[in-house]
């Protein structure tokens, strides 16, 4: 039998319906793949297979009946910032301890209100903190890819899966699920979509309720997938979506069925190049792979045109505002009065401070420390509302793209995956992975990867697409030229299954 | 603004003598008022009081993560009524924002509230203190999350909290700094809790905790500009606002004059002591670090709404209290006392309509309440009812039964229910106005007492005494009048 974790969605959902395998079969490909592969790339903090297990064998007793939902039989990672009912979830922060929610996050239950399994909580930086998964309390994500040695040969030196849905990308690209949930507040779908040559998307604020799902930045969260195609990532994204009385910034608003938009190519799309994401010091092969890009929409049909977005240039220093604000308020429910960690101290204050300085990380506690910093009294004005401003600026220059352009093309980050603690030292260069992608959430808009090519070290680069607001469709029928021209990235040799 | 003339204009009379002249006290009040709503202002759990801890409680108010706030729209309409009551500005956009500080009867780690944009603005209530007529500037009206409770005395080394009112809806009504003396700001709470029971959007229970204010006091010699104020935290009842400022007052005055300077700080009353105690110094104060909460949208309304909301609202104790002195010939006083609660009015309407609307007031302020006050009981468990007392009422009226008859017909309804005048018919109460039946026994009287009526021929108020005889041996039966006629007639008077 062929690999079934090898399989994309649509082939394993074709595959299931064609009863060529059962939902069981499937799982527990992926249930020993991980057994063998997850010791090597540490993707998945929890496994659950019993649970997997559970679920499929509903899902065949479904296949017999007949009565197969969307998602019947798919096996995927969850990311552990999505709660899930009875089963440990930690944002992948010590504060949590062994906390177990009692409810399942709305995306989490769409998907397996659609029929999917999951195989267990994916990985991923501390609360979302972090663009290389180095900041998990359970550890680094390793990357699959590995880059090509002098020799040309592979080096077996560890590269970063980015962040924070470093977890997911691993082990969407080591075929360790079929695909993963993930979240994204300034790039943490995109850039480690891009870094494991997957496809992420990040859709327009307010499409995916947020309900359930561990707070960073609450104006900026949006789940999403991250999937090996691009038709993958639309059967994805229609389960995911939903309209949530519960959440009351997810917007009312019919989810379209993104899977039948794929064929229809950019014919007569209007494409807009930001010169502002020429940005100084940008490498040769990032160009090369954005004008790559540019040819291909333009030889399907597409119109390029070159746009400006002038306030490019401030998104990055206010999104460092606004996020930290925020997750400074949102992280201040883990006191360790009522559930997860707790260190008793002398008194109340001192329990507090103890808890939450063992809880948290360095990374978490530095932003932390910037939002309690940028909401004080007498700075708030500087700092939190002139970020605000900026971020009005910033959605304006999209709004008068809107006028000449239907997409906006991008690159997705200015650099191919690092190696552990290239970055980690220095918190500003690990901020500029954000470069390209902040915008888009301080805009609210939708934005996706898409796999486009290889570094010069063999290592994967993604194309950002960005849309307007609700019209992912746009973006999916673009990727899909966009993926054709280029081809799919699978990672060369399974190295992490050899143990 | 009216305010503005108070602040120039000090009333002698509401001065404070000190050793160095009179001073002049500036009260300003934050009332917290429970929003009446069945859940929370931004979950479905209750709101109902006096249940085993932390049973009214959802994911949301215990702040498990992932959770998101959801608006009850219930509690914004109670907000817009109150507002509308107040005669205040509603603003038909507002935005919660997050109050942040550490405490662990507050699971977000910060309070949803509403800072720079509340969803109402200024309005007004009026006061009448000493017979003078105030009007008391509202600067704002905001609604917030009440927190949750700690309890300290329930085992030797842990505190525990109840959650029950985490989450629960509080309006904060912040009034202008216009009060002049406790007086003032009693009867500013008085009616302030007067309209929200009125209007329906907060029962006022201070026993229950539903309501309490902040009050902030501060003194100055009469002209000069303002004076260093303190800020007497979460006093509830209405006697001890009045204790809390008398005693802060004092207080400010003789740090004063004795050189000292007044502290910018928050106190706490201790009702057992009668006075003020220092709780933290403006050093020690609080950076809330407020920021627009990023899970809520602004909250934003059309004025049709408002207008709905609008003609919906009953009408309110000033424009009753107006109505009743016009259209029923009351007091200012009687018109006071019976709108004072709103079931008080309705009572009292049920009585008089048809009837002589100042014997229906007499009857239900003097009687009613009386007898009520005397047996702790609320109007709404009075024994007998507005029907019944309007039968009452209407037997008098038709002098059918005389005054005092009908205190003792109102003793048998009281206890022992019944259609007053199917009672009066079956008992004959009736009044006896047959003068036949009354000359017998007028003549009675006078056979039985030859030399009363002799020493009556000198002394022409005896008359009294024959009344008082005749009513006796008539069992309190004969119209009054009547007897006089007669007698005076007889006795040549």
């Amino acid at each position: 039998m062929t690999d079934l974790t090898k399989l994309t969605i649509a082939e394993a959902r074709d595959g299931l319906q064609k009863k060529d395998f059962t939902a069981i079969e499937l799982t527990d490909a992926f249930v020993s793949a991980i057994e063998k592969g997850n010791g090597a790339l540490n993707a998945y903090v929890l496994q659950t297979p019993e649970h997997a297990r559970a679920q499929a064998k509903e899902s065949d007793k479904r296949f017999a009946e007949g009565k197969a939902r969307p998602l019947e039989g798919l096996p995927l990672g969850n990311k552990d910032l999505f709660c899930t009912n009875g089963i440990r979830t930690t944002a992948c922060s010590n504060i949590l301890g062994n906390f177990k929610p009692t409810y399942e996050s709305t995306v989490g239950q769409n998907l397996w209100d659609a029929g999917a399994i999951m195989l267990g909580k994916l990985n991923n930086d501390e609360f979302a903190m972090g663009s290389s998964n180095e900041t998990s309390a359970f550890g680094n994500v390793v990357n699959p890819w590995r880059r090509k040695g002098k020799d040309g040969k592979a080096s077996t030196d560890k590269l970063v899966p980015g962040g924070s849905s470093g977890g997911s990308s691993s082990a969407v690209a080591a075929n360790l699920c079929l695909a993963a949930t993930a979240t994204d507040t300034g790039g943490s779908i995109r850039q480690p979509a891009a870094l494991t040559g997957t496809v992420g998307i990040k859709p327009t604020y307010g499409r995916c309720s947020r309900w359930g799902i561990v707070a960073f930045a609450s104006s900026l969260d949006q789940a999403g997938p991250i999937t090996k195609t691009v038709r993958d990532s639309a059967i994805m994204l229609k389960a995911m979506a939903s309209h949530d009385p519960k959440d009351t910034t997810s917007v009312d608003a019919p989810v379209p069925d993104y899977e039948a938009v794929l064929g229809k190519g950019v014919k007569g799309l209007r494409v807009g190049i930001p010169k502002e994401y020429r940005v100084d010091g940008m490498s040769a092969e990032i160009q090369k792979l954005w004008d790559d890009g540019i040819a291909w929409l333009k030889s399907a049909g597409a119109t390029i045109h070159e746009i400006s977005l002038p306030h490019t240039k401030y998104a990055l220093p206010a999104y460092y505002i606004v996020a930290p604000a925020e997750c400074s308020s949102n992280l201040a429910r883990y006191d360790g009065m009522r559930y997860g960690l707790r260190v008793n101290g002398d008194d109340l204050i001192d329990t507090y401070e103890k808890t939450r300085a063992k809880g948290f990380g360095r990374e978490v506690r530095r932003r932390i420390l910037i939002g309690t910093y940028v909401l004080s009294a007498g700075y708030y004005d500087a700092y939190y509302l002139k970020a605000q401003k900026v971020r009005t600026l910033i959605k304006r220059d999209f709004d008068e793209a809107w006028n000449t352009v239907d997409v906006v093309l991008t690159p997705t980050t200015p650099s191919p995956a690092f190696a552990f603690g290239e970055k980690s030292g220095d918190p500003l260069a690990m901020y500029l992975e954000d470069i390209f992608t902040v915008t888009v959430n301080m805009a609210g808009l939708p934005g996706m990867s898409v796999p486009a090519g290889l570094s010069s070290q063999g290592t994967p680069l993604g194309l950002q697409l960005i849309g307007k607001p609700f019209d992912e469709e746009t973006l999916f029928r673009t990727a899909q030229v966009i993926e054709d021209a280029a081809g799919r990235f699978p990672v060369p040799d399974a190295w992490w299954m050899k143990g | 603004m009216s305010s503005q003339k108070i602040a120039e204009k000090p009333t002698s009379k509401n001065l404070i003598a000190g050793a160095t002249g009179d001073w002049e006290v500036i009260i300003g009040l934050e009332v917290h008022a429970q929003v009446a709503s069945k859940s929370k202002l931004f979950s479905g759990s209750s709101t109902g009081f006096g249940a085993e801890p932390n049973s009214h409680v959802s994911l949301v108010d215990a702040a498990m993560p992932g959770m998101l706030p959801v608006i009850n729209r219930e509690c914004i309409a109670q907000a817009i009524r109150t507002g509308l009551g107040l005669k205040a500005q509603i603003n038909l956009k507002s935005v919660f924002d997050r109050k942040n500080y550490f405490y662990p009867d507050l699971p977000q780690g910060y309070q949803i509230s509403q800072y720079k944009q509340p969803i109402v603005g200024e309005g007004e209530i009026e006061i009448e203190v000493d017979g003078e007529l105030l009007k008391i500037g509202v600067e704002r009206l905001h609604l917030e999350q009440d927190a949750g409770k700690s309890l300290h005395d329930q085992h030797p080394d842990y505190s525990y909290v109840d959650l029950n009112r985490s989450g629960v809806a509080l309006m904060e009504i912040v009034s202008r700094p216009d009060l002049r003396s406790s007086k003032q700001a009693q009867a500013y709470v008085t009616k302030l809790r007067t309209i929200l029971r009125y209007l329906g959007t907060s029962d006022g229970d201070m026993e229950k905790g539903n309501l309490r204010a902040d009050v902030n006091v501060s003194v100055r010699k009469p002209g000069d500009k303002l004076g260093t104020r303190c800020e007497i935290k979460n006093v509830n009842s209405i006697r001890f606002i009045g204790q809390a400022i008398e005693y802060e007052a004092r207080r400010q005055i003789d740090i004063i004059e004795d050189g000292g300077k007044i502290n910018q700080e928050t106190r706490l009353f201790d009702s057992g002591k009668g006075e003020t105690r220092s709780m933290r110094s403006k050093e020690e104060a609080h950076d809330y670090r407020y920021f627009p909460d990023p899970d809520l949208l602004p909250l934003e309304f059309t004025q049709s709404y408002v207008d709905e909301l609008q003609s919906g609202l009953p009408e309110l104790p000033d424009e009753k209290r107006a109505r009743f002195m016009k259209s029923f010939g009351l007091s200012g006083y009687d018109a006071d006392v019976l709108v004072a609660e709103r079931s008080s009015a309705d009572y009292f309407e049920t009585v008089a309509k048809g009837r002589d609307g100042k014997l229906a007031a007499n009857w239900v302020i003097n009687e009613l309440f009386g007898r009520l006050n005397k047996e702790g009981k609320a109007i709404e468990d009075s024994p007998v009812s507005a029907g019944q007392l309007g039968g009452i009422v209407d037997l008098i009226g038709s002098n059918a039964i005389s005054g005092k008859i009908a205190k003792d017909l109102f003793e048998i309804v009281w206890t022992e229910g019944g259609d007053p005048a199917d009672i009066v018919e079956k008992r004959g109460m009736k009044q006896v106005t047959d003068t036949g039946a009354i000359e017998k026994a007028v003549d009675a009287v006078i056979a039985a007492n030859p030399d009363k009526v002799e020493q009556a021929k000198a002394k022409p108020s005896m008359l009294g005494w024959f009344v008082g005889q005749v009513m006796k041996s008539t069992g309190g039966k004969a119209n009054p009048a009547a007897v006089n006629d007669i007698l005076k007639a007889k006795l040549g008077l």
